[in-house]
């Protein structure tokens, strides 16, 4: 093809400069947001790659000429099955076998759309996209079936990887693509979709996920497996305070271990400490354990700097004197102050949540090779774009310089959004001039994390004569997000307050949403469910509270406070809602009653229990999915808790991969446990007191749930996130259960902290 | 030094001997199943047998190994270890990067208690965690895999 305005066809005929001058020229190639990635543009690795003779009609599939399909996964698996789960849309839309399918990584490229795997959305703004570009792919197949038998494509349809026609004629796919590549792609607004009844793999059990058989073998590569020829390893010291200097620092000892090769400063971070290296003194060696070796040798005189001071019992302390002040409005019905007047009593609490860490199994590492101006790096990263540009912005050089591989991941939980630990490494590599990998320990994952914000929330009810809230206050105090890129930014964003703070779904007449400064001397990140998990504990542990004090079961309470089914009416608020409209996906107080009812009655509530042992309900929305958990929990004399049993369901809307989301499910109670029974990162001058597995405990097989029932509510609504949608509940659950086997109420996590012991 | 790996003796040169098995390994054998997690023991994600007991490999001095070792890459030749039938059976990895040390724990204790209980399978495998919480799985592999089917 050579004159722009000529429609591109379903080859590789495309060069990326012509695509772009098609795009510049309005030419008839496809460019809405969802279908110009769907059907248009290419990525570079998907143009670099071995697609000569193959049909590939837009970035996310090619299908060669002896019927294999290629579909590029853009998100990153980190455990979530996502790599499964999106290339099963594609490969039904399109009516491919799944046993012909391959997965391809994509690399770090604009041309997919955001890759930045977190805030539970892949599912959510892919789900169409996959879709449309299966679809199209198929109309290329069914139309090239359509011109070799002279017949009208309607009379041609797609299954099991072979295009069937009238009088019992069939191609493989194949044996179509040569005809394939020759065609216009097809308009968005020609395609047609599979009906559900016509779906083989999305929603059913039929796909296991696709790196099963690698990761049961060993053979599964994460980012340390990666070993480009030449590679150095480095292990970087950092300083222990954020923003602290180094003062001085003798090598001598670290140069003496056998196998180091050398010692190098890298700068400290400038400004807001963002996706920056942190900055220290790293030591390469010919292997990991020399790295490690050494770089414990280093003798560093540093000074903590501006957060020298920072200790977390006092910031808690802080938090809460702001908690008991008035703050900023970001929701209010009715009149609160009146009606908390006129109620016959009024309750409050203070819910405490400390800093938390990521802890994901596999310690931050990766690869990078500065050569020539341009940087290759292999990383378990989350986010292959921000790494791109970190790099990038880092090393000086443009983002089409920067190649990035993204490894599978050894866990995420948001930790790998933040490339800093990429930036190391290539930083490093440009220094030496060599492939280097950076190993962060497990001590350096944990004292240099992007922290969960620890938080105080209040919350006061003014109560009518039969115990139910007439008036609702509460306030939720945390250091927000924003301070780890704008150091100025103390006070929460409308983003971070509608994670399950300004959404409370509760029928109350007159209620107010408050939101208070807080700025923390460490670097805050999103962990898993974000601020869900403060403003979940506090609201469902407090919802737990007022059923005790009323005298009512916790259930029927519930179901009361939510009251009728409805939309809530979210006027006047700034609510983000995870970037949806609430036309797509409004608040359901309907769907939160359903899954809240089926699980209560799956999970038996209200069964005879021995002494010690009680159950505990919560029922949240959260990034557009609504989860409800019971918690059984079996509190022993000596204060010991053990959680037999946790029954949790989901309505996710449409579900893609059903046994992926109940993983999921089991994995967020899990998390969840461990948020409720374990986790504290604290602070003492500025530094973090926890190193390892250790002192930063995470549930461990007895300490889980020794019996997980998951439930999947049938739903055709669109789909919603999954990931992070179960861990919410869980720890007021916990609490819950925990009140109604021993009658002592934890409002302060972790659970660990508190003496339960009876009798 | 030399030492047998999945029945393969391997000559490790002049390495220093106080090197952790898990670096032996990872960076001089290229056996990358094996996993780093924590460095002291604590997490089990790199397990590995040792004269067919589990061993946490992050902390055992390469000169301290005296008999054969086993890792996930030899605990079959081909996937078909009934740990591993049994961990593809309940699909039970997420991310799966401490999944082989925890097989290599599952076949340990299976070894020596060819039909574990609850408790007996909690305190075997209390030493290997996953953050992912793919615990409950792990549980009914186990159970499969001992042919109790649960």
């Amino acid at each position: 093809m050579t004159a722009p305005h000529t429609p591109p066809t379903a080859g590789r005929g495309l060069d990326r400069r012509t695509l772009f001058q098609c795009l510049l020229s309005g030419g008839a190639l496809l460019v809405g947001a969802r279908l110009g990635a769907a059907t248009g543009l290419l990525a570079a690795d998907a143009v670099d790659t071995d697609c000569a003779d193959a049909l590939q009609p837009s970035v996310w599939l090619a299908i060669d000429p002896n019927g294999a399909v290629r579909i590029w996964a853009h998100r990153s698996e980190m455990g979530t099955g996502i790599r499964t789960s999106l290339p099963m849309v594609v490969a039904d839309e399109l009516g491919a076998d799944w046993d012909r399918v391959e997965i391809v990584q994509a690399l770090g490229d604009t041309a997919y759309g955001s890759q930045n795997t977190d805030g539970s959305r892949s599912v959510r703004r892919f789900y169409e996209t996959m879709r449309q570009a299966g679809a199209a792919a198929r109309a290329l197949l069914e139309q090239a079936a359509a011109n070799t038998w002279g017949v009208d494509a309607s009379a041609c349809t797609a299954r099991e990887h072979t295009v069937h026609g009238p009088d019992g004629r069939s191609l493989g796919f194949g044996a179509l693509v040569a005809a394939a590549r020759e065609l216009e792609l097809p308009s968005e607004d020609s395609l047609r979709f599979r009906p559900r009844s016509e779906w083989r793999y999305v929603g059913k059990e039929e796909v296991k996920f696709y790196d099963l058989d690698d990761v049961v073998t060993g053979a599964a590569k994460f980012g340390a497996d990666v070993r480009p020829e030449g590679m150095v390893f480095a292990a970087i010291w950092r300083v222990p305070v954020l923003g602290g200097t180094i003062e001085d620092f003798d090598d001598a000892a670290a140069r003496a271990v056998p196998g180091v090769l050398d010692v190098v400063e890298l700068e400290p971070f400038r400004g807001a400490p963002a996706f920056q290296a942190l900055g220290g003194i790293a030591v390469i060696a010919r292997n990991t354990f020399a790295a490690f070796q050494g770089r414990d040798a280093l003798e560093v005189e540093w000074e903590g700097g501006r957060h020298a001071a920072f200790d977390s019992d006092a910031f808690h302390e802080a938090m809460q004197a702001t908690a008991h002040k008035p703050g900023t409005v970001v929701r209010e019905l009715g009149d609160v102050d009146t009606a908390m007047e006129s109620a016959t009593a009024t309750h409050e609490a203070m819910y405490s949540v400390p800093f938390l860490a990521h802890a994901q199994m596999e310690p931050v590492n990766a690869v990078a090779h500065f050569v020539d101006g341009k940087c290759t790096v292999w990383a378990p990263t989350q986010n292959p774009q921000a790494a791109q540009a970190s790099v990038a912005q880092a090393l000086r050089i443009g983002p089409a310089d920067v190649t990035v591989h993204v490894t599978l991941l050894g866990g995420g939980f948001g930790r790998k959004s933040k490339p800093d630990y990429v930036v190391e490494a290539a930083l490093l590599s440009k220094q030496l001039g060599k492939p280097v990998r950076v190993q962060w320990s497990r001590e350096d994952d944990t004292r240099h994390d992007y922290y969960h914000s620890a938080a105080a929330v209040y919350a006061k009810a003014g109560l009518d004569a039969d115990g139910m809230p007439q008036a609702w206050l509460q306030r939720s105090v945390f250091p927000p997000i924003g301070l780890t890129f704008n150091p100025l930014g103390t006070q929460p964003s409308a983003g971070e307050l509608g994670l399950g703070f300004t959404d409370i779904p509760y029928g109350i007449a007159n209620l107010r949403c408050e939101a208070g400064p807080a700025k923390a001397g460490t670097r805050i990140g999103w962990m898993r469910s974000v601020h869900h998990v403060q403003h979940a504990f506090a609201e469902c542990s407090f919802v737990d509270e007022l059923a005790a004090r009323a005298g009512k079961d916790p259930v029927e309470y519930l179901e009361a406070l939510i009251g009728e089914p409805r939309l809530v009416d979210m006027t006047g608020v700034d609510y983000p809602n995870q970037g949806e409209t609430l036309e797509r996906y409004p608040v359901d107080t309907g769907r939160l009653l359903r899954v809240l009812r089926h699980v209560a009655k799956e999970s038996g509530w209200g069964r005879e229990l021995p002494k010690g042992r009680g159950l505990g309900i919560a029922a949240h929305r959260s990034f557009l999915g609504y989860v409800c958990c019971v918690v059984e929990v079996d509190v022993q004399k000596n204060g010991t808790v053990r959680i037999p049993r946790v029954d949790i369901g989901i309505d996710a809307g449409t579900v893609i991969n059903p046994d992926r989301v109940r993983a999921q499910l089991e994995g967020a109670t899990a998390f969840g446990i461990g948020i409720a029974m374990l986790g504290e990162i604290s602070f003492e001058k500025g530094a973090v007191v926890q190193s390892n597995y250790d002192s930063f405990p995470v549930p461990r097989i007895h300490e889980s749930a020794r019996e997980v029932r998951t439930y999947i509510l049938p739903s055709e609504e669109l789909p919603s996130g999954v990931g992070e949608t179960g861990t919410p509940p869980i720890a007021p659950a916990v609490c819950n259960a925990i009140f109604a086997a021993t009658g002592k109420r934890v409002r302060e996590l972790p659970v660990r902290k508190h003496d339960l012991s009876w009798g | 030094m030399k030492i047998r790996v999945n029945g393969v003796e391997r000559d490790l040169g002049d390495i220093d001997p106080a090197t952790p098995l898990l670096w032996v390994l990872r960076d001089e054998l290229q056996l990358t199943g094996t996993r780093f997690g924590c460095g002291r023991g604590l997490c089990g994600a790199c397990t590995v047998h040792v004269g067919g007991a589990p061993m946490r490999s992050c902390i055992l001095p390469v000169q301290a190994v005296q008999a054969e070792v086993t890792t996930i890459e030899g605990l079959s030749a081909d996937g078909s270890h009934p740990v591993q039938q049994a961990w593809r059976e309940h699909c039970v990895p997420q991310c799966g990067y401490c999944q082989p040390g925890q097989m290599m724990s599952a076949a340990a204790l299976l070894a020596g208690n060819a039909t574990p209980d609850d408790d007996a399978i909690d305190a075997a495998m209390a030493g290997n965690i996953c953050r992912c919480g793919t615990y409950p799985r792990i549980r009914k592999a186990i159970h499969s895999a001992a042919g109790g089917g649960k």
